[in-house]
């Protein structure tokens, strides 16, 4: 009865990248991405990039560590927290409380993750959603978080104290802001290149070893709880690093940002768009962004068919988009 | 191999209508956007009543102005502050929306007017209670129609105190509203000379009362005073009576709707402020006849607001001869506001539109004759009475 | 602020009923986790269901069958309710569940996670969040008994009193008799079980009907205390499932007893520091991890 056990994030078996120097898909996407405002709204592509830079920093964790975090969104909307009181009640500029959001998601990552990597599969699951519940209320319950106001009226500020975020510019009848898109761009893709960078490292080489066979990666003489934490610590500054990018484009941080819910958009971005490919969570960000977008004039339903996309996904589709793509080109995306 | 926003995007790409400023009206067309409750607790007494109030208006106004056609859109912002935000951002950037009105819920009527007031579009509160509005966070786009904190909690907490109803205990939701509610009506409370024992803060949308309901009976209050409103004040109501609780307990803000909902068994003898109630004047009984007629309830104050303050916009932008806000600000400042909802209303610099509030007490059930026969008028509050004055407020838009 | 001994006893009240509740839940959750390897997100869907079906039951059949006075009793709801829900659950364990028994266990959570958003998103579009009330309260629980620090509402001492019961039912029923052996046997030794000619899939198909009945069940005696809404259950859910991590996965009357006490514990924290009484049961959880990881009654692994 005791089959083998099919880790998460398996079905895609994973050989390093030797093409560290084709840095043209990279060149291709960031021109790409450079035009988009100026076809489509720029508010809601920025934060699909935040979003998307949430999932993949999500999946270092998930794709590559095999850890299913159930609260990533505590390290997300605590960042967001942070850097809008940075922003708005210390005066910081943007670089600086988006770096004070990040830092903090950071030690909160280091202290979740020395509790929650003393359990593993899904009592980790548990845990983690159980210390992000404290994040929640602790950013209900705090004076400067706004409660179910969530923190409002954070300030774009300018670059370096230089670059003023909030300036637009007119493009046919359109006023477009592309200060704040070229940030946000340029945040999101280095968010992107570092977890690129990570994965294809020998830090990344011996994450993918624990999560294929914990014990023989421990009687190779890694210390794989360290390396576990690590990856977690990691992966929850880069979803900060995300959460604060994402506070300064809305212009507020709320309690959705900490939810449980959104603990579970990720990991469905994730398992949708392909755990364990580079990028799937980023197809998988956009997908749930823009059904989001779509079905939002339909009140629950949204709720119901995000609910038959696991369904799906889980029963059927466990590679996901990208996943699946892959097993079908052979080679990993 | 990290090129995926372009060809996926461009395939959802928004049809984004443009927003000319050439003719009198932007893009031809009003657009008003009520963004509103529509699942949630407050659902009830705004939601889809005020979407069809907001019907109404535009159809008694004759469904055009200056020519051009008034069209209605309206989105549930779930009580979220982000999603209210981004909503409303949404329809400014892209759909060309010149007012947004309703607006339930303060968190997300502040997080609304601040966007407003960065567009440069009017946002009506009339679902958003919190005195803030008009006071740190006022707007010269911003207008706070129906009802504020300081008006409900001035005319409540001053006549239950005249009546020696001097110690309370407050239950408050815990919330731009709750907390300006209480705020507003524990200084009265204090400045009339009674005092204030305690308050205990509870989350939007609470089903279980009881250990905060047991808080307040343990405290010795004479009055438990609910700074909360919709269906948490009735869900504490209901549980109040569950525990025996003998003291006496006042809705700061209570709807016509929400006595319905706990029936007059259990309101009896409540005492409340309200801007509208359907049976105080022929004008108020034509207009909440007419809507049930439409929508099987009788109006709450946030109906009532929503229908008023859209004529009101849509009169000024026939006066202004243009939609264009700043010039349509202007001329709801300086016109009057004569209708059943108010008699001589008058919109002041910080937002705040001022008129007569109403004094209410529900009836005994022997006392009713009719399904929604349910409140008495016990006084009618002075608009310059029942509003914080001028004088004392905290907006930075008052010169002094 | 000085704290008086009846203030902590009528809150302690209060936290033994929510304390039942939390046992309740967290005894399905753990029969079913025992036996399946399964986390069960969708069990505050369930739990949520089962309230629905007392309040459709009864506010609503009569409508539905055009008979204005038939009404489902809150007594007929308290059998008529699990037993629905259940026969849900065995659909799901049938047609779904089953097939994930192969791959990682997260995979049976991811599920469960959206057979609870499904299931919480088609409420929502029929009730308002806020919730409904439940008329059905039986005559005879109406009312409050003196308990000499404070007047508690009859029914709420009933539903303490059922869910002990119900609770010590299972227990009776998985340590102490036949069938109860073979679910054991079946969770530790599946190959064995079956070697002695034991069902062992109908086996777990029959976990997974008892473990979402007492969802069921706990939504039934939950419906006249707290207004019915579809998210009654994704709030209790989180705590349901820190209660499992505390008591660990190692007995039944773990799960029980450590519902019961953080139930108490909540309620007191209530009375000494009230913006603590939502996360004293994670920070609890914290600590035990820290200290015994594998929970308070669990097995070591």
């Amino acid at each position: 009865m005791e089959a083998r056990q099919l880790n998460v994030g398996e079905a895609i078996p994973f050989e390093p990248t030797r093409r560290r120097t084709a840095y043209w898909p990279w060149l291709a996407a960031l021109a790409a991405a450079a035009i988009i405002p100026f076809g489509i709204y720029p508010s809601f592509v920025m934060e699909l990039m935040c979003f998307a830079l949430f999932a993949c920093a999500f999946n270092l964790l998930l794709g590559f560590g095999g850890l299913l975090s159930f609260g990533h969104a505590c390290f997300f909307g605590s960042a967001a927290y942070l850097s809008g009181l940075a922003l708005r009640d210390w005066g910081w500029t943007p670089e600086l409380g988006i770096l004070f959001g990040t830092a903090g998601a950071t030690v909160l990552g280091l202290l979740v993750g020395m509790v929650a990597i003393r359990r593993q599969g899904i009592y980790f699951a548990m845990v983690t959603l159980a210390l992000a519940q404290i994040v929640y209320f602790a950013c209900l319950q705090l004076p400067f978080t706004g409660g179910e106001d969530g923190l409002q009226g954070i300030p774009r500020g300018h670059l370096l104290g230089l670059v003023d975020l909030s300036a637009t510019v007119a493009f046919g009848d359109r006023q477009l802001p592309l200060a704040l898109y070229y940030f946000v761009l340029a945040v999101s893709f280095g968010g992107y290149w570092l977890i690129w960078r990570t994965v294809n490292s020998p830090f990344g080489t011996v994450l993918k070893a624990i999560r294929e066979n914990e014990a023989r990666a421990l009687s190779l003489g890694y210390r794989v709880d360290r390396y576990k934490l690590a990856a977690f610590v990691l992966s929850a500054g880069l979803s900060g690093l995300a959460g604060a990018t994402k506070a300064l484009v809305v212009g507020l941080a709320s309690l959705s940002d900490v939810s449980w819910h959104m603990s579970g958009e990720v990991v469905l971005m994730t398992l949708l768009g392909g755990m364990g490919t580079l990028l799937g969570p980023v197809v998988g960000a956009v997908t749930v962004g823009v059904l989001h977008n779509e079905l939002a004039s339909l009140g629950s339903w949204v709720t119901v068919t995000i609910g038959c996309v696991f369904v799906v996904c889980v029963m059927a589709f466990r590679r996901g988009m990208v996943g699946e793509l892959a097993h079908w080109l052979k080679r990993t995306l | 191999m990290h090129a995926p926003f372009k060809p996926l995007l461009l395939s959802v790409a928004l049809a984004m209508p443009g927003v000319a400023w050439a003719g009198p009206v932007s893009g031809d067309v009003v657009k008003i956007g009520i963004l509103t409750d529509m699942s949630g607790v407050y659902a009830g007494l705004s939601g889809k009543g005020s979407v069809l109030a907001a019907q109404m208006a535009v159809a008694d106004f004759g469904g055009k102005v200056l020519g051009k056609p008034i069209e209605i859109i309206s989105a549930d912002h779930q009580n979220k502050p982000d999603i209210g935000a981004a909503k409303a951002r949404e329809w400014f950037d892209t759909q060309g929306v010149d007012m947004i009105n309703d607006l339930v819920n303060s968190g997300v009527g502040i997080a609304v007017q601040k966007i407003g007031a960065e567009k440069h579009r009017i946002t009506i509160n009339n679902g958003a209670g919190s005195i803030a509005l008009t006071n740190k966070e006022c707007s010269a786009y911003g207008v706070h129609y129906a009802y504020d904190t300081y008006a409900l909690a001035k005319g409540t907490a001053t006549a239950l105190v005249k009546q020696g109803a001097d110690s309370w205990f407050f239950l408050q939701a815990d919330y731009a509203f709750g907390q300006a509610l209480q705020g507003d009506a524990a200084k009265i409370v204090t400045s009339l000379g009674g005092k204030v024992t305690g308050t205990v803060k509870h989350p939007l949308a609470t089903t279980d009362f009881s250990s905060y309901l047991l808080q307040a009976q343990g405290s010795g209050a004479k009055v438990i005073g609910l700074a909360n409103a919709g269906g948490d004040f009735v869900n504490s109501v209901k549980q109040a009576k569950e525990f025996g609780l003998t003291q006496t307990l006042v809705g700061l803000l209570v709807f016509d709707s929400d006595v319905k909902a706990l029936g007059l068994a259990a309101a009896q003898g409540m005492t409340f402020t309200t801007a509208y109630s359907w049976d105080i004047n022929s004008d108020t009984r034509a207009f909440g006849n007419k809507f049930l007629a439409k929508a099987g309830s009788m109006p709450t104050m946030v109906h009532a607001g929503v229908y008023s303050s859209t004529m009101h916009y849509l009169n000024a932008i026939k006066a202004a001869g243009t939609d264009t806000p700043e010039a349509v600000m202007k001329k709801m400042r300086e016109l009057p506001i004569n209708d059943f909802f108010a008699k001589g209303g008058k919109l002041r610099e910080d937002g705040r539109m001022v008129h007569d509030m109403y004094l209410v007490q529900v009836k005994k059930p022997s006392e009713s004759r009719s399904v929604w026969d349910q409140l008495k008028l016990l006084a009618t509050i002075p608009g310059d009475m029942a509003f914080k004055p001028l004088s004392a407020s905290e907006c930075a838009l008052i010169k002094k | 602020m000085d704290i008086s001994l009846q203030a902590i006893l009528s809150q302690a009240m209060l936290g033994l009923n929510n304390g039942a509740f939390y046992a309740l839940l967290s005894l399905g959750l753990a029969v079913i986790f025992g036996m399946l390897n399964v986390v069960n997100f969708a069990h505050g869907a369930f739990y949520m269901l089962g309230a629905f079906v007392a309040l459709l039951g009864y506010d609503f059949l009569g409508k539905w069958l055009g008979d204005e006075g038939v009404r489902l009793s809150f007594w007929a709801a308290l059998l008529v309710s699990p037993l629905l829900v259940g026969l849900l659950g065995v659909l799901i364990e049938r047609l779904m569940l089953r097939r994930l028994y192969q791959v990682d266990h997260l995979y049976g959570l991811l599920l469960t996670f959206g057979l609870a958003l499904i299931l919480e998103g088609l409420f929502s579009n029929y009730f308002n969040v806020a919730g409904e009330p439940y008329n059905g309260k039986p005559a005879v629980l109406e009312g409050a008994v003196n308990l000499g620090f404070m007047f508690f509402p009859k029914y709420r001492l009933f539903s303490i009193v059922l869910s002990l019961a119900v609770c010590f039912a299972v227990w009776f029923l998985i340590e102490r008799t036949r069938l109860g052996s073979y679910l054991r046997a079946g969770t530790e030794n599946p190959d064995v079980t079956r070697a002695f000619g034991i069902d062992v899939p109908l086996l777990r198909t029959l976990t997974y009907f008892l473990g979402v009945a007492l969802a069921g069940l706990a939504g039934v005696v939950a419906a006249p205390i707290y207004s019915v809404s579809p998210k009654m259950g994704s709030d209790l859910i989180i705590i349901v499932f820190a209660v499992v991590v505390i008591g660990g996965m190692g007995s039944i009357m773990g799960a029980i007893l450590t519902g019961l006490a953080l139930g108490l514990l909540e309620g007191v924290v209530k009375v000494f520091y009230p913006p603590l009484a939502n996360t004293v049961i994670f920070i609890v959880m914290a600590l035990v991890l820290l200290w015994r990881p594998a929970g308070l009654f669990g097995k070591e692994a």
